[in-house]
């Protein structure tokens, strides 16, 4: 009941308030003009974080606890909160909203939104200069004055500048984007304000000085199309240090915990807005953290079944209404005194377990090294061979793929990883180590322990099923303290940041004439 | 006062037993009858008589069964605080060997002191 009340609100404020933000997105989009490149083409690898407004989740936290107060009268006495009765929701049903609102039109428009505005600045930012060089000739061509060898000079400056400038924003902003960020990238909004401003104040002054007054100095009208294609030189070499060096110097210690297992990693990541620190926790989230196996985990969940089984409470002071506190009180009470043999249980579970995964494991390694003698690389002097006999790597790993199946079969049921690989993947892994002159124990490393998510089938990444949650604002900066949460479908990440400490490191000097030893005596004589 | 910890510059006060020895000749030598160790030095903290490990005195490491020193009544742990007068307490290991051995001097009378003389002389009062 208490699961279905949380995920009643949470549904309740996205599909209510979803819609709303989203509308707002797409205005401030277009009005913002960010210059984020989302390609329509973006790899599966790309991470949609879709965050719910954070005022809402505010108020989420305190109608939870409302909940829970309630929790054995739920029938009786729905109270302000009427909605959850009327909006409850199950799992299913929030995956099919956020698989819809992942297809819906507005995400869409507002990717193209954002790649046709960062086009339109950047033929914009490459045609000014040379408009500026050509109108006069177009507008008032008699007039000109033909200017010599200072001029040609700036021409070739200007061709050179302008593809200097093109290489390096080729370089800098036209890369396959590997995420996508639920708030807007503040510094490149930002960015593209400013190259904004500074093309149209260019035009305006150009308009004003030039094109009204037909201006016939064409070197000054050359110089101040030089001028421009060095502020914009500037203003990407800015963008460089906002969007690339800023965050590389680290000052923040990142503790990522995973909620079901309880994995730690810690990173250090440089100055970074909430989301983006996100997007760079995820993608070592990929390659640093074991794949989640919640097959691992039903253990731990029956036992905890069993701590509550065995209490039952009743009321015999009739139907009070201040009881639940107190009957809660009395089952954590009676459940610590009640001598409990499950720490038993386990042990002796986890010893047992621990044995027949060695025994199968045994068993495993040995056929798979049995397996191995049955296949080598053929040598050259024996081409004449039948082409019956003569196999490719995948015939010969489905060749000796049976004489191992029923041992790793059985070794992946008994670690409960046996949904991990399937036939076909083993096959293939057996045809690469082959290719690859692997040794059987090099085969064997990828299934006796979990690897990184990737290193499984796609179906295993969930990479479009991130959600970030966090109190303060997405875009606010990193601080000492900060925790946020990336939840996916079955589990979620918390993720808590601690500055790291100012070092003050002073200086002791050594002469190297000062090591001197002399030997501890300690001599006895007769006398 | 027993010697645990000293406070180097402050005057040693000792119970200390009054022992003279004769020296016995053996071929050209003239022998006491025991070794000793210790000494300013030598390394303090490899000396198992002493109660104090910085205390650098010479001690008396081994007395031979039926030599003189032992019939004069030295036993092995005693710390020599003076030889024939001279202090012992801080000499070198050698400074040392050389007072005990002199060739002119038949006995040698000794300052000794240990931690059941202090105790002894407790009880006693």
């Amino acid at each position: 009941m208490d699961t279905e009340s949380t995920y009643s609100e949470y549904s309740h404020y996205s599909r209510g308030s979803r819609g709303s933000h989203r509308h707002s997105e797409r205005s401030r989009e277009r009005h913002s003009k960010t210059r984020s490149k989302d390609s329509s083409s973006r790899s599966e690898k790309a991470v949609t974080i879709n965050a719910p407004p954070a005022e809402p989740l505010l108020g989420d936290q305190s109608t939870i606890q409302g909940e829970e107060t309630q929790d054995d009268n739920w029938g009786e006495t729905t109270t302000a909160v009427t909605g959850t009765s009327e909006h409850s929701l199950s799992q299913e049903d929030i995956v099919r909203i956020t698989k819809d609102l992942e297809d819906s039109v507005g995400l869409g428009c507002r990717r193209y939104l954002a790649l046709s505005v960062g086009i339109v600045l950047g033929l914009l930012v490459f045609i000014t200069p040379l408009a500026f060089l050509v109108l006069p000739h177009l507008l008032w061509p008699e007039r000109v004055k033909p200017c010599g060898t200072a001029c040609e000079g700036l021409f070739i400056s200007v061709a050179f500048k302008l593809l200097i400038l093109l290489l390096a924003t080729w370089a800098l902003f036209l890369r396959p984007s590997r995420a996508s960020m639920p708030r807007i990238f503040v510094f490149r909004a930002l960015l593209a304000l400013l190259v904004l401003l500074l093309v149209v104040s260019y035009w305006l002054f150009y308009g004003v000085r030039i094109l009204d007054s037909q201006d016939e100095n064409y070197q000054g009208i050359v110089q101040y199309a030089v001028s421009l294609v060095d502020a914009l030189l500037f203003i990407h070499y800015l963008a460089i240090v906002l969007l690339e060096l800023r965050q590389l110097q680290p000052c923040f210690s990142i503790c990522v915990l995973r909620s079901t297992d309880g994995e730690i990693r810690h990173y250090n990541l440089g100055h970074l807005s909430i989301q983006r620190a996100a997007i760079a926790i995820l993608e070592h989230y990929y390659k640093d953290f074991p794949v989640h196996n919640p097959a691992l985990l039903t253990a731990a969940k029956s036992r905890a079944a069993k701590h509550l089984a065995g209490l039952k409470v009743y009321n015999v002071d009739g139907p009070g209404n201040n009881a639940t506190a107190g009957q809660s009180r009395a089952m954590i009470a009676a459940a610590a005194r009640r001598r409990d043999t499950s720490h038993n249980e386990l042990y002796y579970e986890e010893a047992d377990h621990e044995r027949r995964v060695r025994k199968r494991k045994a068993r495993l390694v040995v056929a798979v090294e049995e397996a191995f003698t049955h296949v080598r690389r053929m040598q050259e002097e024996e081409l004449k061979k039948p082409p019956g006999e003569v196999m490719d790597p995948r015939e010969a790993a489905q060749a000796i793929f049976p004489s191992m199946a029923r041992a790793l079969q059985k070794y992946l049921r008994t670690t409960r990883q046996q949904h991990l690989h399937s036939m076909e993947s083993i096959q293939k892994h057996l045809a690469f180590c082959i290719t690859n002159n692997m040794s059987p124990k090099a085969f064997l490393e990828s299934y006796l322990t979990a690897g990184p998510t990737l290193q499984y089938g796609r179906e295993r990444w969930m990479a479009g099923q991130w959600t970030l949650v966090s109190e303060a604002s997405v875009t606010s900066n990193l601080r000492d303290g900060t925790v946020f949460t990336l939840k996916c479908i079955d589990f979620s990440l918390v993720i808590t940041a601690k500055s790291i400490p100012y070092i003050k490191l002073s200086e002791e000097f050594i002469d190297p004439k000062s090591h001197k030893f002399v030997l501890r005596l300690q001599s006895e004589t007769s006398v | 006062m027993s010697q645990t910890f000293h406070i180097p510059g402050q005057p040693i006060t000792a119970y200390v037993q009054r022992i003279e020895i004769k020296k016995l000749r053996e071929g050209s030598n003239l022998i006491l009858g025991f070794s000793i160790g210790g000494g300013i030095d030598q390394d303090p903290g490899q000396n198992p008589f002493s109660e104090d490990k910085t205390d650098k005195g010479i001690y008396v490491t081994r007395v031979t069964p039926g030599g003189p020193a032992e019939d004069a009544g030295l036993i092995m742990g005693d710390k020599i605080m003076q030889v024939n007068g001279w202090d012992m307490t801080m000499v070198t290991h050698d400074q040392a060997r050389k007072k005990l051995t002199k060739k002119s001097e038949d006995v040698v009378r000794l300052l000794v002191t240990r931690k059941s003389l202090e105790d002894a002389v407790r009880k006693s009062m």
